[in-house]
């Protein structure tokens, strides 16, 4: 077993999965960060996956069905904060709400458009493809390690980049943080806080979309009920292990990949497919518990002195 | 000359969701250079109508005219716009970013088009600060500042934006009597460049010293507008509560009897690691009022909840009769009989949602009067909560009603009412009538006095000189975590040499008093 | 204070009319004839005996996982694992049934009582997890219904497969299944032991002291502390009890007549649903046989309309979804509200200067 583990393959198996669940950590690090807890990425992730299948199968491109389902996933974003921030609902709620719409609405939408209430196989739908970058892949071991993975996982390692200069460096990423960490004070110096929080959820909406649509179109090349199975709460666990910050939530997002990639590997051993379906779960649920006991001990050594 | 007048706000009406009016009627006229005192006891609405004024809060009813020209300021970005800037009681400030960062935050210098240019905002908060002679280093981060800096971040915030209105909202509750001074300094140059301010205050001194014009509020209704030149502090004071402020109570001599809670050695450190008590050591007996004066901040939350068993994380010993409360729970503290009235009735004296009834039982629900193995005895607490009702003079439609709806006066009296009720040996008051209206003030400190005579100790921590005067028996003033001193004879002390004290201009060498022994 | 029930009651009504609204308007587009499918959704369960007594079946667990979800958003535990404790309940009773021999009415007692344990084990993970960690129950909850999951098929694979079937355990002795209750339906005792739950929550919550203690720790955690409540046991027991119920559920549900092996490999959602009845019931266990009763009308109606029209079962959730979207949204009809506020207020002013 241990072969299979330190081969390229297995490096590209790590990659692939942590693909989803980073877009889907960077979108719950923003959405965090502007100071709402975005339980919906779990539905919104379900219904870019529809999305994209759909969508790269109406354009006939995956960049177009990409671009739609961002779109689309931003939309989402909107309507939670509408909801959250116009209307005072609950966020748990509201999420809780948009997940369970999702769950339905997936399943109603597919069998619309493909007859079949389980896959979405029957769509010819486009997946995005795999990226050969010239000379590097011609140079040994690192070529075969950094090349040949699918656009949207370096699409994911771009956003986290991307994410951390503009919470950190951009105006807007300021008034997020701001409004985040004390909401009348960002008020009291005209900044709608309202309009920072539709914005992040927004921005998170995209993210997560582009998660989505690489579920559908890259770590599977169809869409199948439930297909997030829990990949945006995961989501959840992870921004908050890595205090909500970009570079930590991807640090928590490669540990999940490894995870995944394990209990893949693990698949061809005798030990039972269920119990391996656990390990992802298990190791998140421990990692949340050993982060924030140590937090909770460095806050209390902070003041007990 | 006739002023120019630069802004009215006409016939201003504000109603809560909750149904409290908390403006009725309200007009306020501002000259051009003035300061305006807005004077009024807390609640009387001074807030509310500057959030009205600052786009917080939408009326119900009324205009606002600046420079002649009706407006609907809705946000405090319109505020902003039309050159209105308010410095509010609670920092705004955003803690992990630097000063200079918080004072552009909102509207960053950019490099490019895209990144924030984090060099110019340094040099841009620079020039701000020496163009209006603000000593600070803007590339420290908020979370390290004293409080007298914070509020000139604040000012330099509101200035960096252009406002030639300033609110300041009791900008001086915070402060040391040095920095109130230098305030005063500020706020006079600022007025001299045809700065508009708003002083929100209740302190009657200050508004002589700076205050052109005055408008007293009370109740949610204007009380009129005054020239300070020309109003005694008498009248203003009366218009202000509606009758001359008593001064003293008619109090029988202190009968003490055996000490209750000995106090040794206590440190505490907050939950940031800075040290907020500091070896403190003192003794309490029944039947006395110890009064503990001393600006805000200096250590008394710290030491009120250590006491109470809720913070317990503490160095040296608490004694109460007997008993060392270190290994106890909050509620073992309680079984020896200590009522607490805490500092923040929001927060930790009531549940806003629940009704009147269900607050009124949290600390003896579990007594057998009211409660059997499993379930609650429901008549006897109905009955109870009737009788509490009536006795506390709580105004309210029945006991069903949910306490958030009540006036914050009434909410303090179903805490009171809850905490005395409970037959307590010890009384641990820490502002026990803040911000509650004159009726339910008199009434509370009455109720302490009652149980002092029947051999009650009583803590008493207040930031109204006037009621550590009128009640306490013995008296200690806490700076920066100790007793800086302690007074025995009340009647002896003067308002300013209380002060002096409690800004640590000067200390007791040796402390007298704090000990029985 | 009467007039703000009034503007709930209102706001729900106008909740559920907003949620059938948009739920036609799907229906329009899906379908080819739409009034069909809206008639057999809105009338389908009372079209025969069976059909009714279907909405009652299917109230059953909804009441169970309802009221312990209830419970421990009583006393502000946002723990989302009622969907597994649910599941493990239902493990739990196929093992007793199938691997324990014991006699015709003691069998399905046994194995509800050790369903709910297992369920209020389950649910007091997160639990622990918060008081010894302090990690957040929401998250937490949120990964262990996911371990429930694999477990319970894992268990069901290895150990009490039917090989015949393939994807379900061998099937339930008739000595461990309820009996029914009404003929020719599958309406069980179940229903009784859930009216029970329901009754008991509420004497629970709002008549006994622990129930004082958990409301109280709800609104307002640290007015809780100040008054001498200890959080931790709050958080433990609001947490063991809201598992104890929904293990009891699905425990319950699996010895129906409806089912006659353990064969969910999949989570079936009633966690998710407990928490849709719970805000209908205003956190209050007594309106949650009401609030199911709801829930189970729309569900059965729109499985019949699945099977009598061209729109699939799916649309049930939408409007579940919206429906939440509403109850809860504050600022929902708040306008009204507060004029309804400000008049009152203006008239008592006016009543003041009166007197």
């Amino acid at each position: 077993m241990l072969s299979t583990i330190f081969t390229a393959d297995f490096f590209a198996a790590i990659l692939r999965a942590t693909t989803p669940i980073l877009f889907a950590t960077l979108a719950a690090a923003i959405a965090a960060k502007s100071g709402i807890i975005n339980m919906a990425l779990e539905g919104m992730m379900l219904f870019a996956a529809l999305f994209g299948v759909i969508f790269s199968s109406l354009t006939q491109s995956w960049a177009g069905g990409l671009l739609i389902t961002m779109a689309l996933g931003g939309l989402l974003g909107l309507i939670l904060a509408f909801f959250v921030l116009n209307l005072k609902t609950d966020e748990i709620l509201a999420a809780i709400a948009i997940n369970l719409v999702a769950t339905g609405g997936t399943v109603l939408l597919m069998l619309a458009f493909s007859g079949d209430r389980g896959t979405s196989i029957s769509i010819q739908s486009v997946p995005a493809p795999k990226l050969d970058i010239p000379f590097l892949q011609d140079v040994p071991v690192l070529g075969s390690l950094l090349c040949g993975h699918n656009v949207m996982t370096y699409l994911a390692l771009i956003a986290v980049v991307v994410v951390h200069i503009f919470l950190y460096k951009t105006p807007l990423g300021l008034k997020i943080r701001a409004v985040g960490e004390n909401k009348n004070a960002a008020e009291s110096v005209g900044i709608s806080s309202r309009r920072i929080q539709y914005i992040a959820l927004i921005l998170s909406g995209i993210l997560v979309a582009m998660g989505g649509f690489f579920m559908s179109g890259g770590y599977m090349s169809m869409f199948t009920k439930d297909m997030a199975a829990g990949r945006g709460y995961i989501a959840l666990a992870a921004s908050s292990m890595g205090a909500n910050t970009p570079i930590g939530g991807f640090l928590v997002a490669v540990l999940f990949g490894i995870a995944q990639a394990f209990a893949n590997v693990m698949q061809l051993s005798t030990i039972p497919y269920e119990l391996i379906q656990m390990v992802p779960y298990l190791t998140t649920l421990i990692g949340l518990g050993i982060y924030s006991y140590s937090r909770m001990k460095k806050r209390q050594k902070a003041g007990g002195k | 000359m006739e002023k120019q007048i630069v802004l009215q706000m006409l016939n201003i009406m504000k109603i809560y969701s909750n149904g409290v009016v908390a403006n009725e009627d309200v007009t306020l006229e501002l000259e051009k250079g003035e300061i305006h005192a807005l004077l009024g006891e807390n609640g009387a609405g001074k807030s509310t109508l500057m959030k009205v004024l600052f786009g917080i809060e939408t009326p119900d009813q009324g205009k606002i005219l600046l420079n002649g020209q009706e407006v609907h300021i809705k946000s405090p970005q319109e505020a902003i716009s039309k050159g209105i800037g308010m410095v509010h009681q609670h920092f705004m400030l955003v803690p992990s970013l630097t000063v200079a960062e918080n004072i552009i935050l909102g509207v960053e210098p950019r490099k490019g088009k895209v990144f924030i240019d984090f060099n110019k905002a340094v040099d841009e908060a620079k020039k701000i600060a020496e163009t209006y002679n603000f000593d600070i280093d803007v590339t420290a981060k908020v979370e390290d500042i004293p409080v007298g800096i914070k509020q000139k971040v604040e000012i330099l915030k509101a200035l960096y934006r252009g406002a030639d209105i300033l609110i300041l909202d009791e900008p001086t509750a915070v402060l040391t009597p040095q920095e109130t001074a230098e305030l005063f300094v500020q706020l006079k140059k600022l007025r001299g460049n045809g700065h508009t301010i708003i002083f929100i205050s209740h302190k009657l001194d200050e508004i002589k010293e700076i205050c052109d014009r005055a408008t007293i509020m009370r109740n949610g209704r204007s009380m009129g507008t005054y020239r300070v030149s020309e109003i005694s502090t008498d009248d203003m004071s009366r218009l202000m509560v509606g009758r001359e402020v008593a001064h003293s109570f008619e109090k029988e001599a202190a009968k003490c009897g055996d000490v209750v809670m000995r106090v040794r050695d206590l440190t505490v450190y907050n939950s940031q690691g800075v040290l907020k008590v500091d070896g403190l050591s003192f003794d309490l007996r029944g039947g006395e009022i110890l009064g503990i004066a001393g600006v805000e901040g200096n250590g008394q939350s710290e030491l009120i909840d250590t006491l109470n068993g809720i913070n317990k994380k503490y160095k040296g010993t608490i004694r109460i009769k007997d008993a060392d409360i270190q290994r106890m729970s909050i509620k073992d503290v309680r079984n020896l009989k200590v009522a607490h009235i805490p500092e923040d009735r929001m927060v930790s004296g009531c549940a806003g949602t629940l009704s009147i009834l269900e607050n009124l039982f949290s600390n003896q629900y579990d007594r057998p009067e009211y409660s059997g193995k499993m379930l609650l005895k429901r008549k006897a607490i109905e009955k109870r909560s009737n009788e509490l009702i009536e006795e506390y003079k709580v105004k309210c439609r029945s006991n069903k009603q949910a306490v958030g709806m009540l006036s914050g006066g009434n909410i303090q009296k179903v805490i009171v009412a809850r905490e005395f009720s409970s037959a307590p040996d010890i009384i641990i008051a820490n502002q026990p009538t803040r911000g509650i209206d004159v009726g339910a003030t008199e009434f509370i400190r009455q109720r302490l006095l009652e149980f002092r005579n029947a051999g009650c100790a009583v803590i008493l921590v207040s930031a109204d000189l006037n009621e550590i005067f009128a009640l306490s028996d013995r008296l200690a003033v806490m700076y920066k975590g100790k007793f800086s001193g302690v007074f025995t004879d009340v009647s002896a002390v003067t308002e300013e040499e209380l002060g002096r004290y409690m800004l640590g201009l000067e200390h007791a060498e040796k402390l007298e008093g704090a000990i029985y022994e | 204070m009467n007039s703000m029930r009034k503007f709930e009651v209102l706001r729900t009504v106008m909740a559920i009319l907003i949620a059938l609204l948009i739920s036609f308007v799907v229906i329009f587009f899906v379908s080819e004839d739409p009034f069909n499918a809206i008639k057999w959704l809105l009338t389908g369960p009372l079209t025969s005996k069976r059909n009714f007594f279907n909405v009652v079946e299917a109230m059953i667990p909804l009441i169970f996982t309802g009221t312990g979800v209830c419970i421990m958003f009583a006393a502000n535990q946002i723990n989302l694992a009622s969907e597994g404790a649910f599941h493990l309940g239902g493990l739990v009773a196929a093992v007793v049934a199938l691997k324990m021999t014991l006699p015709a009415g003691v069998s399905p007692v046994v194995g509800i009582f050790l369903a709910a344990c297992a369920g209020a084990l389950f649910t007091a993970i997160p639990a622990i997890m918060k008081i010894k960690t302090s990690a957040d129950e929401l998250v937490s909850s949120l990964m262990i219904n996911y371990l429930a999951l694999y477990f319970s098929t894992f268990i069901m694979k290895y150990f009490l497969m039917d090989p015949a079937i393939g994807s379900a355990s061998y099937p339930i002795p008739e000595a461990s299944t309820l009996p029914t209750l009404i003929s020719r339906t599958r309406v069980h005792p179940g229903i009784i032991v859930a009216l029970a739950v329901a009754v008991l929550g509420y004497v629970f919550l709002y008549k006994t002291r622990i129930g004082y203690q958990l409301r109280l720790t709800g609104e307002n955690q640290k007015f809780a502390e100040y008054s001498g409540i200890s959080i931790v046991s709050v958080i433990l027991i609001s947490q063991l009890l809201g598992g104890f119920i929904a293990g009891m559920g699905g425990g319950i549900e699996l010895l129906s007549p409806i089912y006659d092996r353990f064969s969910w490999t999949s989570l079936l959602g009633y966690g998710w649903d407990a928490i849709i009845i719970c805000t209908l019931a205003k956190k209050n266990p007594l309106y949650t046989p009401l609030s199911a009763f709801f829930l189970a009308y729309l569900r059965t109606g729109a499985s019949i309309m699945a099977r009598y029209s061209d729109v699939s079962l799916e649309i049930v959730q939408i409007i579940q979804g919206v429906i939440i979207l509403f109850i809860v949204a504050q600022q929902f009809l708040s306008r009204y509200k507060h004029k309804m506020i400000a008049q009152e207020a203006k008239s008592a002013l006016k009543d003041e200067e009166v007197a």
